[in-house]
């Protein structure tokens, strides 16, 4: 029987295009000085670490867990290193809690990082297989096709990517970590160039230099800590190859089984109706309707009218990713763990000037590979 | 050597990494065939599907794919992307077009270039065929196919390929 898993600690970097004054060890050492702080705590607390992070060609930095297990404070305690392509954030969270809930470890510290500046995410993201026709056309030239699929099967008029790009920004204005906050309109973003057609400049998600750390406790130490932890109710990792006959690529099946495989472990039965804030993995606009349905938050093909009519903005029924999301902030190791760790903060209470009032459920999600990777993290303020 | 004039804020290291990769038999055949025009899949035995490039076994019914079959080097493009921005390792002309192509009898598509053609006459559904190296320019590698051409046959309806994006 798994033990109850606590939030206890959040800590982050700013997140920019370039943080020129750290190297990798120092930017990660940041956000996990933020965290033990947050907590309450000092290294001596932590029975074990997990580290998340994307491919190792985006700083060709190889195992990276072996140049920065001083940084981590991996002197004489286990660490393991996580990776699923840009899911690993949410899915190193979820490993830091199987640690907990094992009953093996008391406080486990889970940090997730990238620093795209020092490499070309292009290149890095954009695998040439020995014995596959490859594609090479970048994350987004990855994406396009599946979006462009979104659009012809659900009718979605052209506009909704730009909403949502929109209105991301005006949310990731109100997060002061937030690496893209000047605010942009919805003909600011039609304007902007073509990159991946159908995915405009602005309707893409940037390279960012960033870290996030998150002490997670068991239940009896996160009682004994300074404030009201999150309690992670649920949590999944869900996975499928990319090449499988029948494929849904636009509404993968492994996302929508993990998603009701979370809401069945937390008791949920309308996330419409029970869940108060979701933070999802975001990285080309066109994204944030085919989650809304994928998670089932809105019935198959109508994810865009959700967008259309706004519900799910800031102050509306269910607003998404109020931190601006991936689609402002992408420092592709950390991001995953930023959805779970803005989840863990909206249910604390202490999400700062984009916490949404009253969220006692939370949901975070991250997805990667040919989206093809799925966790899903469902945070909340009771036991 | 001087020191340099400027604070040193970074240092640049450029990594050059070979790696030979043994194909398997399965995509050695294949290979193989491309050299001669030939574009091999392979057929799970649980549930007929076929496979290109060819698998050993199914990642779905994890079952062994023993049957090799030849496919047509026409088909559909099933969706695609239109790129404008500069990506490494892709030395053409922008704009150019990416796609899934469903070859005629595959349960699966393979990626694409899609060309003599405008980028705005490319469709989910246009018919599509390989445009080979010449002979004696064939090497046994994915670039033994240079593109793919419409064919100027009908678009394929919806239909047929939306589950073999």
């Amino acid at each position: 029987m798994s033990r109850a898993v606590a939030v206890v600690g959040v800590g982050q970097t700013h997140h920019a295009s370039k943080q020129p004054d750290v190297n990798c060890a120092e930017m990660v050492r940041i956000a996990i000085d933020k965290a033990l702080l947050d907590a309450g705590l000092s290294h001596e607390d932590i029975d074990a670490i997990v580290l998340g992070k994307a491919p190792d060609p985006l700083e060709g930095i190889m195992q990276p867990e072996q140049y920065l297990a001083g940084a981590l404070g991996a002197h004489m305690k286990p660490i393991i290193r996580v990776h699923t392509a840009g899911s690993v954030g949410c899915t190193t969270a979820l490993t830091a809690a199987t640690h907990v809930a094992s009953g093996l470890y008391g406080r486990v510290l889970t940090v997730a990082f990238e620093k795209q500046s020092e490499g070309n995410a292009m290149w890095a993201l954009s695998p040439n297989y020995a014995f596959t026709p490859p594609m090479v056309a970048g994350a987004g030239g990855f994406f396009a096709p599946y979006c462009r699929a979104y659009i012809m099967r659900s009718g979605a008029p052209s506009h909704i990517g730009a909403v949502v790009a929109a209105n991301a920004r005006e949310n990731a204005g109100r997060n002061e970590h937030a690496h893209l906050r000047e605010p942009i309109t919805v003909e600011d973003v039609l304007a902007s160039p073509m990159l991946w057609d159908p995915i405009r400049f602005l309707e893409t998600c940037p390279s960012s230099d960033g870290a996030i750390a998150i002490v997670m406790a068991n239940e009896e130490l996160a009682k004994k800590g300074p404030r009201k932890p999150a309690w992670l109710k649920a949590g999944a990792t869900f996975t499928e190859p990319m090449y499988v006959p029948g494929r849904d690529q636009v509404s993968p099946l492994a996302g929508r089984t993990c998603a009701k495989h979370v809401y069945a472990k937390a008791g949920i039965k309308d996330p419409w109706n029970e869940i108060q804030v979701a933070e999802f993995y975001v990285p080309f606009s066109w994204y944030e309707p085919m989650w809304l349905e994928n998670l089932g938050f809105a019935p198959l093909n109508e994810g865009w009218k959700v967008v259309d009519r706004g519900d799910q903005k800031f102050g509306r029924h269910l607003p998404v990713n109020p931190s601006g999301g991936v689609l402002n902030t992408n420092p592709i190791g950390a991001s995953g763990m930023l959805r779970f760790g803005e989840a863990a903060l909206q249910v604390m209470g202490r999400a700062g000037e984009h916490q949404v009032p009253g969220v006692k459920t939370a949901l975070g999600h991250a997805y990667g590979g040919g989206a093809q990777y799925f966790s899903i993290a469902i945070l909340s303020t009771e036991l | 050597m001087e020191p340099p004039k400027e604070r040193v804020k970074f240092i640049q290291t450029d990594l050059v990494l070979p790696y030979h990769y043994y194909a398997g038999d399965y995509k050695a055949l294949y290979l193989r065939a491309l050299k001669d025009k030939k574009i091999l899949g392979s057929k799970c035995s649980a549930t007929g599907k076929v496979f290109v490039p060819p698998l050993m076994s199914s990642p779905d019914a994890h079952a062994p794919c023993e049957e090799i079959v030849e496919l047509p080097d026409k088909g559909i493009v099933t969706t695609f992307c239109v790129v404008n921005v500069p990506v490494y390792g892709r030395d053409i002309e922008l704009p150019y077009v990416v796609a899934s192509v469903a070859l005629d009898g595959a349960d699966v598509s393979i990626y694409g270039l899609v060309q003599e053609c405008k980028a705005e006459d490319v469709e989910m559904g246009t018919r599509v065929q390989a445009v080979w190296k010449p002979d004696g320019e064939r090497q046994g590698d994915h670039t033994d196919i240079k593109y793919f051409k419409p064919t100027g046959e009908p678009k394929a309806p919806l239909e047929s390929f939306i589950h073999r994006l």
